[in-house]
């Protein structure tokens, strides 16, 4: 037994940190945030040349075939830069709902241009996380029809998949005649939601499945994962700058990393936040070995994260003063991406209520 | 990541649960642990050192079952033991704190002394720090000891000394050198309790059972060789016994078995027919708490690995005490309101006696009050996680003052 990354995991988040560190600084962030495509596309294409979106495909299929763990983390050193690019649903998700519920022909014909960059899928659950009343989708043979709510990675897709009620999904072209897309500028400007609206458009169905609902939800619960793993990577983000803040700023002749208000309040971050690393790993091992908690840490872990995350946020904030306010500083696109990652595939009160549900806690 | 049982752990699983199921029902009763280890207590105890249930990685020559460390072994024995609620050995002082630190930097002859009666639970240990003027500023101890006809003589005052009014023995930190600066005067010594001159005091704590003690040395005489390191090495010895101790405290396998009684405290407690497991505000409060237990539980498996490895984890050790100390309270507190007003009535029937469960949960609830401030309180924890974990400058020092843990 070993709890613990690999050499290899470590060099995985350490190569594309260190691309990120290079090419994703707060300047192009900024620049995502003005246009909100979701999808920086320099980062894009050097993402590919480390191999990330093919990081879930097979390798017969022409990716690495690695497990979530390897995902999650990508997505904490992603989070780690607020990087803007699709990689929850094109890179994470799409691949699993191909794996889980795809064909063998739809996956000989999907996975390869996933791992190759090619498609970019932009994902939707209908039924799932608790609607909102605005979307309803129907299947007629392979005609699909309605609308879905709040896709994620929709700023620059090539295709749209989405997750039925009972838990088929249907694959489409962004461009296809009949799909109308209301792009949504958000709170985290370098992330866009959209309302796609389907008037009984052609599509592939996925429902290769033996148990089609229970297929969609390791889906669902992977993206979580990714999710609490970018969060984590924020808010460790955040953590490092305020206590670098901390040793720098002067006031009344000393550091403020002295006085010991900003000390505990740094204190506090770490020892909520610290946990959080191995939370997180732990989840993600549980999914990629279909451990019987997986849905339980799945969900746990999404609803923590956004709440650790979001304390870390606020009082890496604080310990900024009036600079960690300002657009200047930039702190604040860590704090909406913590912000953003909360509210998507499920808040912490929907999660934590499957949670209970899962155990049976409840009347 | 790994964590699949190899063969060999498998194997070691089907032992552990075949001694279980032979031994089990000669267990004493779980809890309960600040007193005295009874007949029943010690002779399971040399059971498990014998299967090496107990005392595992202590080396054979010192009295343990000298078995290599593995970090899954001992993570199996505490689960089956947990799972099956069978007594996993006794824990105090002296087998948590003294005997590793012995272990780390005692000679050969004070391992071979102490060793094998302190796991055995035939010694008890209490830990002579802290003094009425000396807590959180540890190092400012004043009880002094000189040498004196091949002898330290000790004179002076402790205070809030656990289990001190029945233990054997004391580790104690005291002045040697007044001469030297603060850290470096202090030394660590092995006494009796029974030596002339010691008078134990006990205090009643808030839980109603009188846990810790005043302590007064008058000319007390301690052999020169019961001394761990060398004079004015006590300040080093007092921290790797201190690292043990918050380790110790802020155990994240207790706060796991503690959500499991909470839960099944939630799911057999009705109020107006409905378990409170299913009561929306009660729910709330448990799933957030099971999902913070998670995170550690996850992070002592981690803190598992490093052992293993031996690397010190840092920052990743020193958050423990203070982090497991503030969930073990907010547990506590969930299964307090649980119990609602006839929980106020469920009064502990004494030290001896065994207690209902709503009775151990208050008497928990209370003394987990007690673990935010033994051991260097949350303030002094968060000083250390932010001066030593993460960098940040020390306050600047009123001069000749100092703090514990400093
Ligand atoms: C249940 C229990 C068991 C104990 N068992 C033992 C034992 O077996 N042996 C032993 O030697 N001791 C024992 N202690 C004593 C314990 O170690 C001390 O109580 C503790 O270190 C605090 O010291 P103090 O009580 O003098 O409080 P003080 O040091 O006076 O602290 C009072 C308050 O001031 C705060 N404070 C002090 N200094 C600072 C600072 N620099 N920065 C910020 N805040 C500060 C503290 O956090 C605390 O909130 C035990 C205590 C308890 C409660």
């Amino acid at each position: 037994m070993e709890f613990a990354l690999s050499h290899e995991q470590t060099l995985l988040g350490e190569s594309v940190r260190s691309f990120l560190r290079d090419h994703c600084p707060i300047e192009a962030v900024r620049a995502q945030a003005a246009t909100g495509t979701g999808c920086e596309e320099g980062l894009w294409r050097g993402l590919l040349d480390l191999g990330v979106q093919g990081l879930l495909v097979p390798e017969r299929h022409g990716g690495t075939g690695l497990g979530l763990l390897e995902a999650a983390v990508v997505a904490q050193a992603l989070g780690g830069a607020a990087a803007p690019v699709p990689f929850l649903c094109s890179v994470a998700m799409a691949p699993l709902a191909l794996l889980r519920s795809g064909s063998a022909a739809q996956q000989d014909r999907w996975l390869p241009r996933i791992a190759g960059g090619e498609a970019r899928i932009a994902m939707g659950f209908v039924g799932y996380v608790g609607g909102r009343g605005g979307a309803a989708l129907s299947l007629d043979r392979d005609r699909l029809s309605g609308a879905a709510e709040a896709v994620l990675d929709a700023g620059a897709p090539t295709h749209f998949l989405v997750y039925l009620p009972d838990g088929r999904a249907a694959i489409l072209g962004a461009g296809d005649a009949g799909v109308s897309v209301a792009l949504r500028r958000t709170l985290d400007g370098t992330r866009p939601l959209a309302e796609v609206a389907f008037d009984g458009v052609e599509a592939e169905v996925l429902e290769a499945a033996a148990d089609p609902r229970a297929a969609a939800l390791q889906v669902l619960d992977a993206g979580r994962v990714v999710l609490a793993a970018d969060t984590l990577g924020a808010a460790q983000a955040m953590l490092d700058r305020a206590v670098a803040w901390a040793k720098q700023r002067v006031q009344f002749g000393r550091v403020i990393g002295s006085f010991q208000g900003v000390k505990h309040m740094c204190a506090d971050m770490a020892t909520m936040l610290e946990p959080c690393h191995a939370f997180v790993w732990h989840a993600a091992y549980a999914q990629d070995t279909r451990s019987a908690e997986a849905r339980l840490m799945a969900c746990h872990a999404k609803a923590h994260l956004d709440e650790v995350g979001r304390e870390v946020a606020r009082m890496a904030t604080e310990v900024h003063g009036g600079m960690g306010f300002t657009d200047l500083s930039g702190l604040h696109y860590w704090l909406k991406r913590i912000g953003f990652n909360r509210q998507v595939l499920g808040g912490p009160e929907r999660c934590r209520e499957e949670a209970a549900a899962l155990q049976g806690w409840t009347a | 990541m790994d964590l699949n049982f190899s063969e060999k752990h498998r194997a070691f699983q089907a032992e552990v649960r075949e001694f279980i199921r032979r031994h089990g029902p000669a267990s004493p009763k779980t809890g309960g642990g600040r007193k005295r280890p009874d007949r029943k207590t010690l002779d399971w105890q040399r059971l498990l050192i014998e299967h090496g249930y107990a005392g595992r990685t202590i080396p054979r020559e010192y009295g343990g079952y000298g078995a290599a460390p593995d970090v899954l072994e001992a993570a199996i024995i505490a689960e089956e033991f947990g799972r099956a609620n069978v007594h996993p050995g006794i824990m105090n002082q002296g087998i948590s704190m003294l005997v590793p630190t012995l272990l780390e930097v005692g000679t050969r002859e004070q391992c071979e002394r102490w060793v094998r009666p302190t796991i055995r639970g035939e010694i008890i240990w209490c830990q002579g720090y802290s003094e009425p003027e000396a807590g959180s500023d540890l190092a400012s101890v004043r009880t002094r000891a000189v040498v004196e006809d091949g002898h330290f003589v000790v004179n002076g005052h402790k205070i809030w000394t656990s289990s001190a009014h029945y233990a054997d023995m004391m580790f104690l930190l005291c002045r040697t050198e007044p001469d030297k600066p603060k850290h470096e005067g202090l030394s660590y010594l092995l006494l009796s309790m029974r030596t002339p001159g010691i008078e134990v005091r006990p205090l009643r704590t808030m839980t109603g059972r009188a846990e810790f003690n005043e302590v007064f040395f008058t000319d007390v005489r301690v052999p020169l060789d019961q001394i761990v390191m060398g004079r004015g090495h006590g300040w080093h010895v007092a921290n790797i016994t201190l690292k043990h101790e918050r380790m110790g405290i802020g155990d994240a396998g207790k706060l796991t078995h503690r959500l499991q009684r909470l839960v099944e405290l939630l799911r057999a407690t009705k109020v107006d027919g409905v378990p409170l497991i299913a009561a929306a505000e009660f729910r709330s409060r448990l799933l957030r708490l099971q999902g913070e237990v998670l995170a550690w539980r996850a992070h002592n498996l981690r803190l598992l690995t490093d052992q293993a490895r031996g690397e010190d984890p840092g920052l990743r050790r020193l958050i423990v005490k203070y982090g497991g100390t503030v969930l073990g309270h907010r547990l506590s507190a969930l299964a307090v309101d649980a119990l609602g007003a006839e929980g106020l009535t469920a009064l502990s029937q004494g030290e001896d006696a065994q207690d209902d469960d709503a009775a151990n949960w208050n008497n928990d609830y209370l003394y987990d009050i007690g673990l935010l401030i033994g051991g260097g309180t949350s303030n002094i924890q968060r000083n250390i996680i932010g001066e030593r974990g993460l960098g940040l400058p020390r306050e600047p020092r009123v001069p000749g003052t100092g703090g514990r843990g400093a």
